[in-house]
């Protein structure tokens, strides 16, 4: 039996999804659905924006205003639908390519902006549509089609980026915690600004396989063991954190959001 | 009668106030010369009727965010030049296959690349009809005076919400920087088309079918209720993704002809002493004004010439130019380019008449002096 929450916020019609077996993309799919639910917003009020990759197919499966736009353009795209209606909570899934490579330039914009929306990564760390070339979070030494003697690129620690950038909200979370994935997608929604929540997702087929990394079980075992909590992280001796992915709520600021500032210049007249 | 509401004005001033008059409500941009002004007025000119501008970190970005809010339901439209008009092409082809209405405008400057920044050329004709990938059709507008910079904005945003299709304002440099008089028509003189919403509820609506009758689909938008989606892959009438191949067949089929299907509807062109011309000189936008001034000079040493002017660039005026070149003893194209609508011209009545071209691209005008000559050493 699907849960309430696949009768309730998936078009059920179009059924089964694409995605491998293994694939972490539905845990965090799932987690969205479970936050707008969680905050009672109504469906029609709820904007998603995709780009292009394996994430971005997401919008299609959920029964919300939903586009599939170009690749790296959806915070493009939705800048201009969170202007045009300031009343829908526009929520852009993309992946770590379609954001961090060539959407890289839209997300530091958006984050400057501090425009009131909520972006959530499904980092993967590869490009997985395509069929599996190494992407901008591909750690390095690790290897990609494209990559085939170890990728020689550093990885980018996207939480950094959308913080340095304005990001009024960042976090992060992964596919074994699932509970800290809904917590903070409702607490990016929540938020008055560019929220920014980069998920750590297993791509078992593309990354996992080439890699060696085991299945989708051993890759999710893996994230469970190589992270650790913000609030753990804080509290240990420098020499004492070692090189674990911290995970939890990494930032929040305040600043005047983007189209509430457009609008004091509109009553201005 | 109320008193004429006579102005001295900017060629990218008209084209603002010919989108505001049309209804635009959203527009989003990127600086390039020579077609800031457009973006600087409406930054100046739109929230003060509740619209919104916002200047965005690029061209593609710019294409995006007017697909993004044309689809929650605003009116809008960008500016370019020729180097962002590259970038744009990215967009063209998502608002083509989605079908959604906006106004790209690309005041265009010597290529290629970053070419002649502030001097004029007519040199993307070609990239308008075709730069974006894919088979697709297009409409494309080409205005000749600031007068009717101001009416054929208005004219790109009716067909726009029309046609459910992306519309290519060409302008030339030398336009939209020269001031003209210009009588701003009333509110009420002003023809207005909106897009079509859905007749039905929500629970009936399928975003990309035609109804008995229609050209397009009947168009949501976001936040109505409707909950529709919208894909730059090949999608059914649901909206949803297919790879079938009759679907796909279809819809590339339908999106090309709902444009050339009604090219008598979208065709507007201008017939300047063309009645008795045996010397016909096709031209368009500024290059248009040499070759009146041209063709009143022939006329006084008794050469009958005439020009057949296209407002509408794409889709091209096909019957009238064949009509042209079962009459004309000769046609000349003649163009700030190396001959690109030459070739449109070329194909349809080379078969009928001798079809001539003169152009060149130095960033000059081509005077009517030039003209004379080339019609004159036949």
């Amino acid at each position: 039996m699907p849960s309430e929450l696949v009768d309730k916020y998936f078009r059920t019609e179009f059924l089964p999804h694409i995605w491998c077996p293994g694939c972490g993309n539905g845990i965090v799919t799932r987690a969205i659905v479970k936050a707008i639910d969680n905050l009672e917003l109504n469906q029609d009020d709820v904007c998603i924006v995709s780009g292009i990759g394996c994430s971005s197919r997401a919008s299609g499966y959920l029964d919300f205003n939903t586009i599939h736009t170009t690749h790296g353009r959806a915070l493009a795209f939705a800048t201009g639908i969170k202007l045009a209606n300031p009343n829908l909570h526009v929520i852009v899934i993309t992946g770590d390519g379609d954001c961090a490579a060539i959407g890289g330039n839209h997300l530091i914009h958006a984050a400057r902006r501090n425009i009131d929306i909520t972006t959530i990564v499904f980092n993967n760390n590869i490009y997985g549509m395509t069929g599996g070339q190494y992407s901008p979070t591909t750690p390095t030494g690790d290897k990609g089609t494209t990559a085939p003697y170890g990728n020689i690129d550093a990885n980018f620690d996207l939480c950094n980026l959308a913080q340095a950038a304005g990001a009024t909200y960042v976090s992060r979370s992964t596919v074994h915690g699932a509970n800290m994935i809904i917590k903070q997608i409702e607490n990016g929604i929540k938020n008055k600004g560019f929220s920014f929540i980069e998920t750590i997702t297993v791509c078992p087929t593309y990354y996992g396989r080439r890699n060696k990394k085991g299945d989708a079980v051993d890759m999710i075992d893996y994230l469970k063991g190589n992270t650790i909590n913000k609030s753990a992280y804080d509290k240990l001796s420098e020499e004492d954190r070692g090189d674990k992915l911290v995970v939890g709520e990494l930032y929040r600021g305040e600043r005047p959001e983007y189209v509430e500032s457009y609008d004091k210049i509109i009553k201005s007249f | 009668m109320a008193e004429k509401n006579i102005k001295l004005m900017q060629g990218n001033e008209a084209c603002v106030e010919g989108a505001i008059a049309a209804g635009m409500k959203f527009y989003a941009g990127y600086p390039i010369t020579p077609s800031t002004e457009i973006a600087e007025l409406s930054a100046t000119k739109l929230p003060k009727i509740g619209g919104k501008f916002i200047q965005m970190e690029d061209e593609i970005a710019s294409i995006s965010a007017i697909i993004g809010a044309s689809l929650a339901g605003l009116k809008s439209m960008t500016a370019t030049s020729g180097p962002g008009f590259s970038l744009k092409q990215e967009g063209l082809g998502y608002a083509i296959i989605s079908e959604v209405p906006c106004v790209i405008v690309n005041v265009q400057r010597g290529g290629p690349s970053t070419g002649l920044p502030t001097s004029p050329a007519q040199g993307d004709i070609m990239q308008a009809r075709w730069g974006t990938h894919g088979d697709h059709s297009i409409i494309a507008l080409y205005p000749s005076t600031v007068k009717e910079i101001y009416t054929t904005t208005i004219r790109a945003f009716n067909l726009a919400e029309k046609y459910r299709t992306p519309v290519i304002l060409l302008m030339d440099e030398v336009i939209a920087h020269m001031r003209e008089k210009i009588e701003i028509p009333d509110g009420d003189e002003v023809e207005i088309y909106n897009r079509k919403k859905p007749s039905v509820g929500p629970e009936k609506y399928l975003p990309y079918e035609i109804k008995e009758g229609d050209i397009v689909p009947e168009m949501a938008s976001f936040g109505e209720g409707y909950r529709f989606h919208v894909t730059g892959l090949v999608h059914n009438e649901t909206g949803f993704p297919t790879s079938n191949p009759d679907l796909s067949e279809n819809l590339v089929n339908r999106l090309f002809n709902k444009i050339e299907d009604n090219v008598e509807d979208i065709v507007e062109y201008e017939e300047y002493m063309l009645e008795d011309a045996e010397e016909v000189i096709v031209a368009y936008g500024a290059t248009a004004r040499s070759v009146k001034s041209a063709i009143e000079s022939l006329r006084a040493e008794g050469i009958k010439a005439g020009m057949f002017r296209p407002i509408t660039i794409w889709p091209v005026a096909e019957k009238q130019i064949e009509d042209i070149g079962k009459k004309a003893k000769r046609i000349s194209v003649i163009e700030m380019n190396m001959g690109q609508y030459y070739s449109v011209i070329d194909r349809i009545a080379s078969k009928y008449t001798s079809v001539d071209r003169y152009g060149r691209v130095n960033g000059e005008l081509i005077t009517p002096e030039e003209i004379i000559s080339f019609i004159k050493e036949g």
